[in-house]
Order: C-alpha cells, then sequence, then structure tokens
C-alpha cells in the first residue's frame, strides 16, 4: 500500500486505504516523538517552505517541527514578510520558490482552492494547510487519529460537530474523513451556520445542541470565526455561548467515554467554557500533540523514494 | 526461477540459534545487563528464539526489543513510492547496556549502519554486539558481526533466503541464483 499522490489538498475522495496508511504511519511516527532523540534521518536533502498567508501559531510549528524531526531543510514564509507585500503574485512568488529547488511547499491562504491552484504547476509536493472556508486536510487526519487512538477503531462511533460549520474548513475537512471510515456525523449550530445542502454529504443536522450531543462518542467544537462574522450570522457571541456554547452543564450530561476537541484556537466563554476546555474529557492538547506525528506521516508518505525490498542486507 | 540448494534445514537452524544464544551468554558471563534487538523482519523472530533460548538455560528472560530501521536508509531518496513502515518498539532503557542486535543475512552492512544509528537516539549503551544467522560476505561498509551462525560463500548473483515458521511457515535456509 502506497499513497500514490502528489499533493494533499484535501480529504475529499482520499480512499478509506489511504487515510488508514497515513494514520498507521503517524503512529510510527508518535513512538519516534517519545525517543531520546525525537528525530530521523529519513528525509536529509529534501527541503520544504511553509508559506503562510494567514495567521497560525499551531499549524505552523505543527509542521516545522514535522519537518524538523524528519531531518529535512525548512523555511518558512509569512504574507507580512514576503513580496506579496510588494505586489507580487501567487503564482510568481511559488515559481520562485520552486526555482531554489523545493521538494515540499506548504500553503496556508485565505482563498478557496489557492493549493489547487498550485499543485497542478509545481513539481514540489503541495499540502495543504487551510484554504479558506475549504479543508483543512491535515487537522481533520489529526483529528481521526485522536479520536481512532481513544476508541481503537470509528466503528459505531457517532460524532458532533458544533459551531460554524459554514466557514470551517476543519468541520470540512473532518466530515469528509469521517465519513469515508465509517463513522456517523452530526453537525449542529444555528441555521445560519449550517450550509445549504450539507446533508448531501451524509451528515445528519441538528440545531438544538442539546439533542445533538446527547449519546455522542465525540463532540467536535468549532471555533467562533470572529474575523469572518461580517454578515450577521449571529445576533451576540453571548447568545451563541447560552445556545451553543459546551459548558459544564452540557458536559456533565455527555455519556461516560465521551471526548471533546477542539481544533483551536480557543475563545474561552464563547464555544466552550474554560473548565471544559481543561476538564478530565478534553483531548485538545492530545490533539496538538498528534499533530506533529500526523504532519510528518503525511511528508514522508508524500517524499517518494523508491526502495526495493530485501535488498539491502 | 532457478534451482534452490538448501543451506540449513529446520533442525539444524536450531541448532545455531541455540549454539548463538550459548555464545551470547559465555561472551557477557550471563544475563547480566543484556537486551537482545531484532530487526524486522525475520532478525526480530529470530531476536525473540534467542530471547526464549537464554531462558531456558538461564532461568531469566532478557528484554526484547524490535527495529524497524525504514526511517534510517540510506537509499530513500530514489523516486517512487516510499516503504511502509512497520515500527520500532523498544520498551526499556538501553543506557549502559549490552545490546546484542540481531538479523537474519549479513550482506552490504547497510541495514545494519542504519541500526546502529536508530539505536544510539535511544541512548547509549555500554556495547552493541552483532549476531546473525547468515554472513554472506559483499561488505560495503566497515561492518563485522560478533556471533555468526553460518558463513556463506556466495556469489553477487545469488540470494540467501531466510524463512522462518512465523513469516514463512517454514524454518529453513536457502540460496539460489538470481538470473542478471
Amino acid at each position: 500500500m502506497k499513497l500514490a499522490r502528489k499533493d494533499l489538498l484535501g480529504l475529499e475522495g482520499v480512499a478509506r486505504e489511504e487515510i488508514e496508511l497515513i494514520l498507521n504511519t503517524a503512529g510510527t511516527f508518535k513512538e519516534v516523538l517519545q525517543r531520546k532523540i525525537p528525530k530521523v534521518p529519513t528525509l536529509r536533502g529534501k527541503t520544504a517552505v511553509n508559506l503562510f498567508f494567514e495567521a497560525s501559531t499551531r499549524t505552523r510549528v505543527s509542521f516545522e517541527l514535522a519537518e524538523k524531526r524528519l531531518s529535512a531543510d525548512s523555511v518558512s514564509i509569512a504574507k507580512a514578510m514576503s513580496s506579496a507585500e510588494k505586489g507580487e503574485t501567487l503564482l510568481d512568488t511559488v515559481r520562485n520558490l520552486q526555482a531554489m529547488k523545493i521538494d515540499f511547499l506548504i500553503i496556508r491562504h485565505p482563498a478557496s482552492g489557492a493549493p489547487h491552484f498550485l499543485a497542478s504547476r509545481l513539481d514540489a509536493a503541495v499540502i495543504n494547510a487551510g484554504d479558506g472556508a475549504h479543508e483543512h486536510p491535515t487537522q481533520g487526519l489529526l483529528d481521526l487519529f485522536t479520536v481512532r487512538e481513544r476508541f481503537g477503531s470509528f466503528e459505531g462511533l457517532r460524532i458532533v460537530i458544533v459551531g460554524d460549520v459554514l466557514h470551517s474548513r476543519v468541520a470540512r475537512s473532518n466530515v469528509f474523513g469521517l465519513r469515508t471510515v465509517g463513522a456517523r456525523v452530526t453537525l449542529c449550530g444555528p441555521r445560519t451556520f449550517l450550509p445549504k445542502g450539507i446533508e448531501a454529504l451524509g451528515v445528519e443536522i441538528e440545531t438544538d445542541v442539546d439533542r445533538a450531543i446527547e449519546g455522542a462518542d465525540v463532540v467536535m467544537v468549532l471555533r467562533i470565526q470572529k474575523e469572518r462574522q461580517d454578515g450577521c450570522f449571529l445576533p451576540t457571541l453571548r447568545e451563541y455561548a447560552v445556545l451553543f456554547g459546551i459548558n459544564r452543564k452540557r458536559a456533565d450530561r455527555l455519556k461516560p467515554g465521551c471526548l471533546i476537541m477542539h481544533p483551536g484556537p480557543i475563545n474561552r466563554g464563547v464555544e466552550i467554557e474554560p473548565e471544559v476546555a481543561d476538564g478530565p474529557r478534553s483531548v485538545i492538547l492530545d490533539q496538538v500533540t498528534n499533530g506533529v506525528a500526523v504532519r510528518m506521516a503525511v511528508i514522508y508518505l508524500l517524499s517518494g523514494g523508491e526502495v526495493e525490498h530485501g535488498v539491502v542486507g | 526461477m532457478t534451482a534452490r540448494r538448501t543451506v540449513l534445514e529446520q533442525r539444524e537452524m536450531h541448532w545455531v540459534v541455540t549454539r548463538l544464544s550459548h555464545e551470547i551468554l559465555e561472551r557477557n558471563r550471563g544475563i547480566r545487563d543484556l537486551v537482545v534487538v531484532g530487526i524486522r523482519t525475520r532478525g526480530a523472530h529470530l531476536a525473540a528464539r534467542i530471547v526464549r533460548e537464554i531462558e531456558a538455560i538461564e532461568g531469566h528472560r532478557v528484554p526484547l526489543g524490535i527495529l524497524d530501521i525504514t526511517l534510517y536508509r540510506d537509499d530513500l531518496q530514489d523516486v517512487g513510492p516510499q516503504p511502509v513502515i512497520r515500527g520500532t518498539d523498544i520498551p526499556f532503557d538501553i543506557e549502559e547496556k549490552v545490546v546484542v542486535l540481531v538479523d537474519d543475512v549479513l550482506y552490504t552492512g547497510r541495514t545494519v549502519r542504519a541500526a546502529l544509528d536508530e539505536i544510539i537516539d535511544f541512548g547509549r549503551p555500554k556495547r552493541i554486539w552483532l549476531a546473525v544467522l547468515i554472513d554472506r560476505g559483499h561488505r560495503e561498509l566497515p561492518i563485522a558481526a560478533d556471533f555468526v551462525g553460518e558463513r556463506l560463500q556466495t556469489a553477487e548473483n545469488e540470494v540467501v533466503e531466510v524463512m522462518v515458521t512465523e513469516e514463512d511457515g517454514e524454518d529453513s535456509v536457502y540460496m539460489r541464483e538470481i538470473a542478471k
């Protein structure tokens, strides 16, 4: 089994076997990260560029560490420090990066489809680190990894995603990934946050959060994206917190063993109460730890390198 | 496929593993600080047998680890799909231990080079010994085994196949020619 693709642009259309290969490989890298020297020489001589046109702490550091733990050389560029500020087009920027012989381009961009546009024009492997409201595949994979780590499989699990599904690339990647591996998915939020026709992806819709989370195995809480709230989606954040926020009372009614996840950054007191975010059901920081291993797996599997089995000895 | 000849049959393989276990104990003067680490896939099974033999002789079980050297290979740069990694499992501290590294066939020495690099990322053992079932020559690196089951004179176009029951349904070692 191999990952027969040049790029990872989204989880839509990624086969179950590919997802399982990535998750199994990530398990190996998680072991590597627990060693005394948590670094392997696998990608010596390979070069990665992290090009971030939107703010990020977690994802950028996670990719940088994944590259360094694999011994690849890496460079990170933020938009404010790049020639994009001087009016260079995206394609010109990456063509120049390619001219410096890079092997991986990790890109975050506010425009949906930007990584796809570049992937078809570059030799380097392109990994989508979040494109607009479209997809964030490595976040979806690390969420899947975290769920599988706790439950062993996806068999019979019901996962509820609560919040601003409309603007959430994390939700979309999770829906594609979780449906592919056979989990049941319920999307929950105010009507204004639930895209029309989303049921076509094989998910259930529920606008009452208390009904949605009853009996759930995992509650994934989405961040209210204050930077994308220019369209009168919510009366007030306070009202959202009361009607949809995961508070102590709601968390206490969850079934035993139910996990609470959040892709970060958290708006404490809006979509999740601090006691819940830091409580015993929360695996929010496990998600972050697992992110490095999952990104190592994706980079490793996309890196090529044919090996005839059994000839070294 | 060309005709193959048998190098070791089941009983002989068992004797060889028993002899290697005795030699390891003799060299180490017992099981003190001893740990055994096998290289995936067949080296790991041989390592497990050595641990069982040592337990039968000494009445104590020494720690057993498994090494997957895929991430340390020196031939990953070529174009094509990456090999599936099955993971390393060394659930004990190797600091100041005597590590017996076990593999089925010693050939170019490149696998052992990778294994040494990987072991050292887990800590600083007092000593690493290399035990192999078959040494077939043709080294490309300055590496030698401390315990050898059987030395074979081979040509470059011959392959040595080690079969273990756990993987292949039988215990035996074959040699055959491959077309150039």
